[in-house]
């Protein structure tokens, strides 16, 4: 893989906080445009790499880069500057109950460019029309369903146009048909804007539907124990745990 | 030793160092911040208006009423005494000087902890739970600038003024105690005004600045600081009310004690 196709890479990485270790020598790398999953059991610590990858917390060693520029060694302002190119959609939507939709779509704008009002409250009419929620700008967070808040939080994800998206269990908590639309846009999004998705789940039809690659996370060995194509990790995986946890009916067996 | 007693003491001394490190790196990213406040943009009026109503607007009325409430009852312990040895107008003095100095900025900032420190710290805490903290984060926004610059700006303009309402009602509640030992209103305002100086006001309301920036930033604090529960936010509110009383009375004795060398 040369270097220019690689948007993140994650080198010998350990994680955890105070003196426990969550996850430990994690190497992986996430080429430009793919769906990349992160997959493993409940607590296996797939929520706690994901923060730790988009730099909310440091890790314990490691590397951490992002189109080669290391967010580990990065000072607090480059930090922020390598931050700003994320599109982070959290699993309630992480909402500012205080402002309408169409404010928390608008913040990055607002925060970021020398847009006018006008401008802005086009890209943020446009932003919810992506995800479907064309209508609800004055809406407060409060008087949105569940699947609405993660669109409009996926709506201000959007708002800077980042080229990477990183997801937090999208589906949780979303009814099958919410949740294959939710999917549906997902790749949606990667096609639209060339995009490089993350998403952490465990949801086995998301994985199915939209993931080019997982990587599974084992509570046991704190480590990556599969990393491949799901398809082909369910047919010829090694580990009979990785196979049982990708195949429904294994998932009865285990 | 064994391993296992030198882990405790390990933990024992990180934690002693984290508790003593962590407040003072979080005083050093919010006055890193203070300049953002004077940026483009920097300045958030919407907030600021909020904050503004929240820990001053509403405050008044339990100010007025708990400081009036306080002259009174100054001015009715005085008077017992006074009465003894003859000298009731000196109830005037003791109110005037009482309320100026210690109890009006007193009476606020304990008002404005109960109301604001909680309040900023459930916030914050809540946030966390929510993980809008983290949103901003990812969003390149420092949450330091944007939760607690607009929540210090607002203290520092509002508990001021509510001292200024607190004096004048814990004078007014003195005067109407004074009828009761025979002080005219006429004498009792025109022995206020000759006893009482601007300088002493002015001290009495420069004290709430510093109380107004300590109960802030105690209460965003423990916000930042609370478990990702709800146990946690309720925890984070108790000990910012608590953090909050503790840090004003500490802070009040030593600026009574710089106001003593300079002859205040």
């Amino acid at each position: 893989m040369s270097d220019e196709r690689v948007k993140l890479e994650v080198k010998d990485l350990v994680i955890g906080y105070g003196d426990r270790v969550v996850l430990q020598n994690l190497n992986f790398q996430v080429s430009r445009g793919e769906v990349f999953c992160i997959m493993g059991g409940s607590g296996c610590g797939k929520s706690t790499l994901l923060k730790h990858i988009i730099g909310l917390y440091p890790p314990k060693s490691g590397d951490i880069l992002f189109s080669g520029r290391s967010i580990v060694n990065a000072t607090p302002e480059e930090r922020r500057a390598i931050m700003r190119g994320f599109g982070v959609t959290y699993q309630g939507g992480a909402l500012f109950g205080s402002m309408t939709v169409a404010e928390n779509v608008a913040l990055p704008l607002t925060e970021y460019t020398d847009k006018s009002k006008a401008e802005i409250a086009e890209i943020v009419r446009e932003k919810l029309r992506l995800v479907d929620l064309a209508g609800f700008g004055d809406y407060m967070p409060s008087e949105l369903s569940g699947g609405m808040c993660k669109r409009a939080g996926l709506a201000r994800a959007l708002a800077l146009n980042p080229d990477l998206l990183f997801f937090d269990e999208p589906s949780a908590g979303l009814d099958p048909i919410t949740s294959a639309g939710l999917d549906r846009l997902i790749l949606s999004l990667r096609d639209q804007f060339n995009a490089t998705v993350i998403v952490v789940t465990h949801e086995l039809d998301s994985v199915f539907s939209i993931a080019d690659r997982v990587i599974m996370l084992d509570k046991g060995t704190k480590s990556i124990v599969a990393d491949g194509d799901p398809r082909d990790l369910l047919k010829n995986s090694t580990n009979e745990w990785v196979r049982c946890f990708l195949d429904r009916d294994g998932l009865k067996r285990l | 030793m064994n391993g296992n007693g030198d882990k405790k003491i390990h933990a024992f001394f990180d934690g002693v160092g984290s508790s003593v490190l962590d407040p003072v790196l979080f005083i050093g990213a919010v006055s890193r911040q203070l300049p953002s406040l004077f940026r483009r943009r920097g300045l958030r009026r919407r907030e600021l208006f909020y904050y503004l109503d929240l820990c001053g607007a509403k405050s008044i009325p339990v100010v007025t009423l708990i400081c009036f409430l306080m002259g009174a009852v100054l001015g009715i312990q005085a008077a017992l005494q006074m009465r003894k040895v003859g000298t009731e107008i000196f109830v005037v003095d003791l109110v005037g000087f009482s309320v100026l100095k210690e109890f009006g900025p007193l009476m606020v900032a304990m008002i404005s902890t109960g109301r604001a420190a909680s309040a900023f710290a459930a916030e914050i805490g809540t946030m966390k739970v929510n993980e809008e903290i983290s949103a901003l984060e990812t969003l390149g926004i420092s949450p330091s600038a944007y939760l607690v610059l607009p929540k210090l700006l607002a203290m520092l303009i509002a508990m001021p003024l509510l001292t200024v309402i607190g004096d004048v009602t814990g004078i007014v509640g003195g005067m109407l105690v004074g009828l009761s030992v025979n002080i005219p209103l006429q004498a009792y305002w025109t022995r206020t005004v000759t006893v009482l100086d601007s300088i002493t006001f002015l001290l009495g309301v420069g004290k709430t600045l510093v109380f107004a920036a300590l109960i802030t930033l105690a209460g965003c604090y423990c916000g930042f600081k609370a478990s990702s529960d709800a146990q946690g936010v309720g925890r984070g509110a108790t000990s910012a009310v608590v953090l909050s009383i503790f840090l004003v009375v500490v802070a009040d004795a030593i600026i009574t004690l710089l106001y003593s060398f300079i002859g205040y």
